[in-house]
């Protein structure tokens, strides 16, 4: 019978299968973070339980932290956000998990460090209690957000309780058009199928535009999962993956790294597999993408326009009407930085863009950098640089703009163009107007301070 | 964790689609380490308008859905973040069931984990349900409309188990699991 690279990881990490049919998965790695992870430690400690594999778990301090340069450890984004940040270190001191704390060079968003690390990897499983973790599906991984309680339990037991979600196949054939990145694959295929389009599927990428894409640019297209509804994402790894993980600090070494890539090339689904849905798109019709409501299933193609039919409440809400034009929108603030388009390659892509120019009159620019190593490679180049002479500042890694806990943000009503996932009302603050977009995007409607496509942004004198 | 059998409530109806967990309880609404405290920021975004005072326009401040434990929703409930917080508020607030036409996955499955029960339902079928909804979990019926749900799930509610206990029953055959895995995928270890 033949099988897909999910029930091939499924099946190799069933314990037993329970009682009104769900499986007992076993889990190779937790991640966790202050804001969902610090709760579900506590409740551990009160409990008076103890972790499975303490030396599997690990926690990072990305999501209230603040994203100010020279912040000190327990420097929140907002008055009384350090009770998240302090409580996570000394629940995860009682538990003897692995903290990456805030000044510790390793610190960063946990979608971020979680490959960069070497965390995780091609056939484990890894959850972690935020919903963006179906990221790890990019290297191989079966990775998957879950909530606080599923967090605990993967903690001490080891294993999470699981229905076997449907599965479904996306296939992108072709290669991609210049300009189009994986973001806006990803923003593509939700517009295409809706915010519930995947129907709670596990999602696996395949075709010529995925093979194309590297490891970075997977992290981003498995990133945008969740907004369409998956249970998971999951791309067969290939030889970028083994080359990418290759010395990581928690990849395997010497002759584990043999045994390792070994197992990793049997990692693909069967030539004949059987998906519940099977649906193939062509990359040539893919175009960069912006949204113009408050669901990422709100999109349409840079040079498009609201469409007939638009939501009432989401016009509503982004102040816009029916046949107006996206790419003329003036907006008042961009942000480039978040587990979909914070790292290495996203920086330099929009900085490509911004050397050598300014943002335009009025416009609060922010580059927060995924990980203070994304952040450090990205100094080292001179990124920086480029940055803060276009008018962007230039900030400390975490989940920042992406969203609001209050303290300081954009003010209401501000049209603001963003690199991250989620255009949910209130998401940037209240009442902020969200655009999402790839990072190119971002940094041309910048210097031009309406949306613009980066082609056609003035050339340099 | 309280044991889910039958109840019957007021019914309000948010009927939109994509009601996502930043709108169920906006972060800036996640004051403390807790579970508990956290009605108050329940779909804060709009329940209240300038200085915190009700609007009079959202369901939830309009007398006849006073009292309400049933909310009836569109279709992707909850999507969106994973943060739990969405369901210890509802709970908080006094809700026990959510009847939807879909759920995001994250959040379905944080409602078993907290004794709050999640229906799915068609769209004309969450239309005809009325004001008030009796919900009967063993029969899986909501106003005699049958619906269904994981078996697996459905014992966990009926039962309010403890599920990491639950789980704890197994630990003999986890413990052999990871033994085997360790022979003969070590490079995991």
């Amino acid at each position: 019978m033949t099988r897909t690279l999910f029930d091939k990881l499924w099946e190799s990490h069933r314990v037993k299968i329970l009682e009104g049919g769900e499986a007992l998965i076993a889990i190779d790695r937790v991640f966790l973070h202050e804001r969902t992870g610090s709760v579900a430690l506590e409740s551990i400690v009160e409990s008076g339980r103890s972790p499975h594999a303490p030396e599997n778990v690990f926690c990072t301090v990305d999501h209230i932290v603040s994203n100010k340069e020279g912040r000190g450890q327990d420097d929140a984004r907002m008055p009384g956000g350090e009770v998240f940040i302090t409580a996570t270190r000394k629940a995860a001191k009682a538990t003897g998990i692995n903290l990456i704390d805030v000044l510790d060079a390793d610190q960063g968003i946990v979608h971020v460090i979680s490959p960069e690390l070497g965390i995780a990897q091609p056939g484990l499983t890894l959850v972690c209690p935020d919903s963006h973790t179906c990221s790890q599906g990019a290297l191989g991984a079966l990775a998957w957000g879950i909530g606080s309680t599923d967090a605990e339990h993967a903690i001490v037991t080891g294993t999470l309780r699981v229905k076997k979600p449907p599965q479904m196949r996306i296939t992108i054939h072709g290669a991609l058009n210049v300009g189009v990145t994986a973001k806006d694959v990803a923003l593509h295929i939700i517009a295409l199928y809706g915010a519930a389009g995947a129907k709670r599927c596990a999602v696996e990428y395949a075709g010529g535009a995925v093979e194309n894409m590297s490891v970075e640019e997977r992290l981003t297209l498995c990133n945008m999962a969740v907004e369409f509804a998956a249970f998971t994402a999951i791309i067969a790894p290939d030889v970028k993956v083994s080359d990418y993980l290759k010395g990581k600090k928690y990849s395997p070494k010497g002759g584990a790294w043999q045994q390792a890539s070994e197992a990793w090339q049997g990692l693909q689904s069967d030539e004949r597999a059987k998906f519940d849905y099977d649906y193939e798109i062509d990359a040539d019709d893919i175009k960069p993408v912006v949204t113009w409501g408050t669901s990422p299933e709100h999109a349409v193609s840079i040079d498009g326009q609201v469409p007939q039919g638009a939501d009432y409440k989401a016009l509503s809400y982004m102040g816009l009407n029916v046949g107006e034009v996206l790419a003329a929108l003036p907006i008042g603030g961009a942000f480039i930085g978040s587990c979909t388009n914070g790292r290495l390659s996203d920086l330099r892509s929009a900085a490509s863009i911004l050397k050598g120019r300014r943002v335009a009159e009025g416009i609060t620019a922010i580059c927060v950098p995924g990980s203070m190593a994304v952040r450090r490679e990205a100094e080292a180049e001179g990124l920086d640089i480029v940055f803060k002479q276009a008018g962007f500042e230039w900030g400390a890694p975490g989940c920042a703009f992406c969203f609001y806990a209050g303290g300081e943000t954009f003010a209401p009503k501000t049209r603001v163009i963003s690199s991250t996932n989620r255009n949910f009302e209130g998401r940037q603050g209240p009442e902020v107007r969200t655009h999402l977009a790839s990072p190119t995007v971002v940094a041309a409607s910048a210097v031009a301070g309406y949306i613009c496509d980066p082609k056609n942004l003035e050339p340099l004198a | 964790m309280t044991p889910f059998l039958t109840h019957s409530g007021i019914a309000v109806p948010l009927l939109n689609d994509n009601i996502d967990t930043d709108q169920i309880i906006p972060s800036r609404e996640m004051k403390t380490v807790s579970k508990t405290g956290l009605a108050a920021g329940l779909f804060a975004g709009q329940r209240y308008s300038e200085g915190r005072t009700p609007n009079p326009d959202f369901a939830l401040n309009q007398t006849k859905f006073d009292g309400a434990s049933i909310l009836l929703s569109g279709k992707n409930f909850g999507c969106g973040s994973s943060r739990e917080h969405a369901v210890w508020a509802l709970k908080d607030y006094g809700f026990r069931a959510v009847i939807a036409e879909s759920f995001g996955e994250i959040f379905y499955n944080n409602c078993v984990r907290n004794g709050v029960l999640p229906i799915q339902m068609q769209a004309k079928d969450i239309l005809n349900l009325g004001a008030r909804v009796a919900v009967d979990l063993p029969n899986q019926t909501a106003n005699k409309i049958a619906f269904d749900i994981g078996q697996g799930d459905k014992t966990m509610l009926i039962e309010g188990l403890d599920m990491i206990g639950q789980t704890l029953i197994h630990k003999a055959n986890i413990g052999a699991f990871f033994e085997r895995d360790k022979i003969s995928n070590p490079w995991k270890y």
